[in-house]
């Protein structure tokens, strides 16, 4: 089946097999390998990209469900200029990553806390990232990094084209 | 000011962060163009004989190229045991032709076009296996009634020292002994196994695979496809975390290289969760026997542990493992009497391999579960009898009566630091308040003092190889053999080779991973790679100037001696005489300007701290919440307290999976029943607090860092800490001991049993 999906603000029109997933999609077709596939069954969110201002799990997602939407993922959130987005700066400065396999995902999912929640609580932030299981930094230094992004006020919280993110 | 011991952020991280890691699966070398996607057909039984396996409608099905089974595979010789010392029948086919052994023995391989094409092809390879009685838990293979091998006529793989002597102990007024299990549990690196395979027309094979050491993977390549190393370029892309769980070449990555020689093309494989869950290595799995005994006044005088490994199906590492569980069984006391004997058992399930700590967490959670036992035992507060036990500070080194040479410590002061950060006298004042109110949330209070050898020999020495080149831009490259995947080496040794040369960090490449570039090298593991990695780009660095300097002296026709490193420089400036130098990229400029070098430890290192874990537990439901976790980890000299601390976090969250939530479960039939991460209990941000961490550090003298290795402290403190903590917030009810994982389930059937209810 034909599909129509605007990927990190390029439209594309694509063929696929009505039963393919959206995170293989954007990883085997657009070759976004940024996307990461840590099971199979919606358990750790290292797939979380944006689709239409909610963060969601590419993995549960049929790419044909996504047909006429608009899609970010984490390649889509460096500005023009190679400026990285306030979550991404804050991973980096608080050390919020490691191993980075579940980092696209977990960076996608703090964005989403951020729009929905722009001042959380360390206890709130660790609500909101329950879907996204890291191993490497046993999540304080994530904890830190989305903490820290908050201080940058409602851009944290956004994704580029200027699309409104809710959980 | 040296930039050493500094919070340089990760240089690794603007790419990872913005375009993401390359994994093994996310390749689009050219070389793996055309490649076809291998799919594993695996045993859904966990012991049974092989009957038949068709394959006929397999191969009809859409993209089907091949369907590999037993028979296809006969030239390779089955897998020998890794170890001398084990049962020399227990080998491991390369894909199961008379029998299966766990439920996820591979049995054959379908090879498609795409990847879905796949899954709906192995699910139409028609495999017979008739059952037989599955051996699950120590106690079934010991009883040696149902063998996995039965020409090796026992389930015993391997057993390690002797019975303790029967008057062992003799003259102790009080002696305590527990049965404790340390439970099986699965590292679950978020990036599951993946390789790929593409063989040159040069009769070369060019894999790439997730792994943690790279030329001992090719090494065991060679072995079992009886193929001279050099032909072999093995390839770690990044690696999505390992735990352990990645150390040595899984069976399936070089059956992934036979493949594509088998089919003349390009193959690649990456499994998914489920088969992760059942294929990958597991950790731990221990039941322990543990006996101490002392006096009344808390002085301990004799301690003895029993071990049972269950190894799963196939020997891997996990075999060996409870080797270095009894070297360390005496950990940081000076008891006049330790005994440790160890007995490793095959049984129908994964293999077990390293996981973080490997060996040493589960010394740890004996010992120090052992302690508290006693201190309840004899009504005295734990922390005293460690205190009035604890091995007293050295600086010189200290033989242990199970053969270990420490390097030195100062168990006390560690201990003390903790208590006193986590405000111990406050929290046994607020748990007695607790108590007397009968609050439903009541409060445990739980310590661990540790020592674990990090650094040991791991089969390629206690060195490693570096080289360092200085190129003509000013730029500079550092080849490795540590296999960095998470720790941050790229960053690390480029801090250290700046640290002599002046050159910034963002100009230095670490290279790492790749044989033909890097054919020596001990990879990732053991806490081993700032210590011995770390150690060689140090004394590459110093023998890089030092041959500038004889190059420069002569450019500049000036005396060796006269020359100093002028860090701002980059280079070798005129003692006492500004503007005179060369720089190392000129020198570089004028010849190619490269060391290569050894570095060799004396002897491994023994790190050490103690923890201090604070829990709620509700009584009625029974629900452990860790609120406080208090650390002193002292690795020595600190290289960079930013990846230091990151690798303490990851270590705690890991040790108190293990000692509240994680476990590996199998029914009686050897069926997996945590085979997905929807059943498999994996922690998450919820149900951990932000740490505590307090410095200590005292160098070794083992390397001129002073470093010893930080990666696995976290799990080796921590795990025993919180389970002390636990049985601690409910130990006024009666309860003497919970296994771990100290579920809500578990916890309330003690407080109920306790009580004197069913």
């Amino acid at each position: 089946m034909q599909i129509s999906i605007t990927v990190n603000g390029q439209q594309r029109t694509d063929e696929v097999e009505p039963r393919l997933l959206l995170a293989h999609y954007l990883r085997e077709v657009c070759g976004l390998k940024a996307t990461n596939l840590g099971c199979d069954t919606t358990s750790c969110g290292a797939c979380t990209v944006i689709v239409d201002g909610l963060s969601v799990k590419s993995c549960t997602v049929l790419a044909a469900q996504t047909d006429g939407a608009q899609v970010t993922t984490l390649e889509g959130l460096t500005g023009p200029d190679g400026e990285m987005h306030p979550v991404q700066k804050a991973f980096r400065e608080e050390h919020g990553l490691q191993c980075g396999f579940c980092t696209p995902g977990m960076v996608m999912a703090a964005i989403g806390v951020l729009a929905d929640n722009p001042d959380p609580t360390d206890r709130e932030i660790r609500e909101g990232l329950e879907g996204n299981l890291c191993r490497c930094t046993g999540y304080h230094n994530i904890v830190r990094a989305v903490q820290s992004a908050a201080g940058a006020g409602p851009a944290a919280g956004q994704v580029p084209q200027a699309q409104e993110v809710a959980r | 000011m040296s930039i050493l011991g500094t919070r340089v952020v990760r240089t690794e991280d603007p790419l990872f962060l913005t375009r993401g890691a390359t994994y093994t699966d996310d390749l689009t070398d050219d070389r793996l163009a055309g490649a076809l996607h291998a799919t594993f057909v695996r045993s859904t039984v966990a012991h049974g004989r092989l009957l038949s396996v068709d394959t006929s409608a397999a191969l009809e099905a859409p993209g089907v190229v091949a369907v590999v089974t037993a028979e296809d595979v006969a030239d390779l010789v089955p897998i020998p045991p890794p170890f001398p010392f084990v049962n020399r029948a227990m080998t491991r086919p390369w894909l199961a032709s008379d029998r299966v052994r766990f439920v996820g023995d591979p049995i054959a391989v379908v090879l498609t076009e795409e990847r879905y094409q796949g899954e709906d092809a192995a699910e139409m390879v028609a495999v017979d296996i008739d059952p037989l009685p599955a051996v699950v838990g120590t106690a079934a293979a010991a009883a040696d009634e149902v063998l996995l091998f039965p020409e090796a006529g026992t389930n015993v793989m391997a057993s390690f020292g002797e019975p303790a002597p029967a008057d062992f102990f003799d003259g102790c007024e009080v002696v305590v002994t527990q049965p404790m299990v340390n439970q099986r549990v699965a590292p679950v690196p978020l990036e599951s196994r993946a390789a790929a395979a593409a063989w040159g027309e040069d009769g070369r094979v060019t894999v790439w695979c997730t792994n943690q050491g790279a030329q001992q993977a090719r090494g065991q390549f060679g072995d079992w496809l009886k193929m001279d190393p050099d032909l072999i370029h093995l390839i770690t892309p990044d690696v999505g975390g390992g735990f352990g769980a990645k150390i040595g070449a899984d069976p399936e990555y070089a059956l992934i290289a036979w493949l594509a020689k088998h089919v003349g093309r390009p193959v690649r494989w990456a499994e998914n969760r489920s088969e992760n869950l059942i294929g990958m290595l597991h950790g731990r799995a221990q039941d322990q026997v543990v006996t101490i005994g002392g006096r009344r006044d808390g002085t301990i005088e004799a301690y003895s542990l029993v071990v049972d490994q269950d190894c799963g199906s196939y020997p891997r590492i996990g075999t060996v493992l409870p080797t270095l569980t009894m070297l360390m069984a005496p950990g940081v006391y000076g008891f006049p009497r330790v005994h440790a004997q160890a007995r490793a058992l095959a049984t129908t399930t994964t293999s077990i391999g390293a996981y973080r700590g490997a060996g040493r967490p589960e010394a740890t959670a004996a010992l120090e579960r052992a302690i508290d036992l006693f201190a309840a035992e004899i009504g005295m507060d734990p922390a005293e009898v460690r205190r009035k036990n604890l091995l007293p500070a050295f600086s010189e080194p200290h033989r242990t009566p199970m053969g270990a040479t420490y390097d030195n410590g100062d168990y006390t002061a560690a201990l003390d630091k903790a208590l006193e950060a986590a405000g111990y006298a406050e929290l046994r004042a607020e748990q007695a308040r607790r108590r007397e109110r009968g609050d439903v949330r009541q409060l445990g209070i739980g310590m661990s003092v540790y020592v674990e050898i990090t650094g040991a020999d791991n089969g390629a020495g206690t060195g490693e190889a570096a080289s360092l080149e200085v190129h003509p831009d000013g730029t500079a490259t550092v080849l490795t053999g540590t296999s960095p995947h998470g720790q941050g080496h790229a960053t690390a040794w480029a801090m250290i080779a700046s640290d002599q040369l002046g050159i910034p960090v963002e100009k230095i490449t670490v290279v790492h991973g790749d044989t033909d570039r890097v054919p020596e090298g001990g990879g990732t593991m053991g806490s081993r790679s700032l210590q011995q990695g770390g150690a060689a780009v140090h004394q590459a660095a110093g023998e890089l100037v030092e041959l500038a300097r004889q190059r420069a002296a002569e450019k500049l026709e000036v005396d060796p001696e006269d020359l100093v490193v002028d860090l701002g420089l980059a280079g070798l400036a005129v003692r006492g005489t500004p503007g005179t130098g060369v720089t190392f990229a000129d020198l570089a400029a004028d010849e190619q300007l490269l060391v290569q070098t050894r570095f060799t430890a004396a002897a491994p290192t023994f790190p050490f701290g103690a923890h201090v874990v604070v829990v709620e537990v509700d009584v009625e439901s029974g629900k452990a919440q860790v609120t406080r976790l208090i650390a002193v980890d002292d690795a020595g000299t600190i290289l960079n307290p930013l990846l230091a601390e990151g690798q303490r976090h990851g270590g705690y969250a890991q040790g108190v999976a293990q000692a509240l939530l994680e476990e590996v479960l199998y029914d009686e039939d050897g069926n997996p029943t945590t085979s997905t991460l929807a059943d498999y209990p994996f922690i998450s941000a919820t149900e951990l607090p932000s740490f505590e961490l307090v410095e200590m550090a005292t160098p070794t003298p083992m390397n001129a860092l002073g470093a010893k290795g930080i990666g696995e402290a976290g799990t080796i403190g921590a795990t025993p800490a919180v389970q002390n903590a636990v049985i601690d917030a409910v130990a006024h009810l009666g309860v003497r001991h919970i296994d771990m994982p100290t579920t809500p389930m578990r916890v309330f059937r003690a407080v109920q049993q306790a009580q004197g209810g069913n």
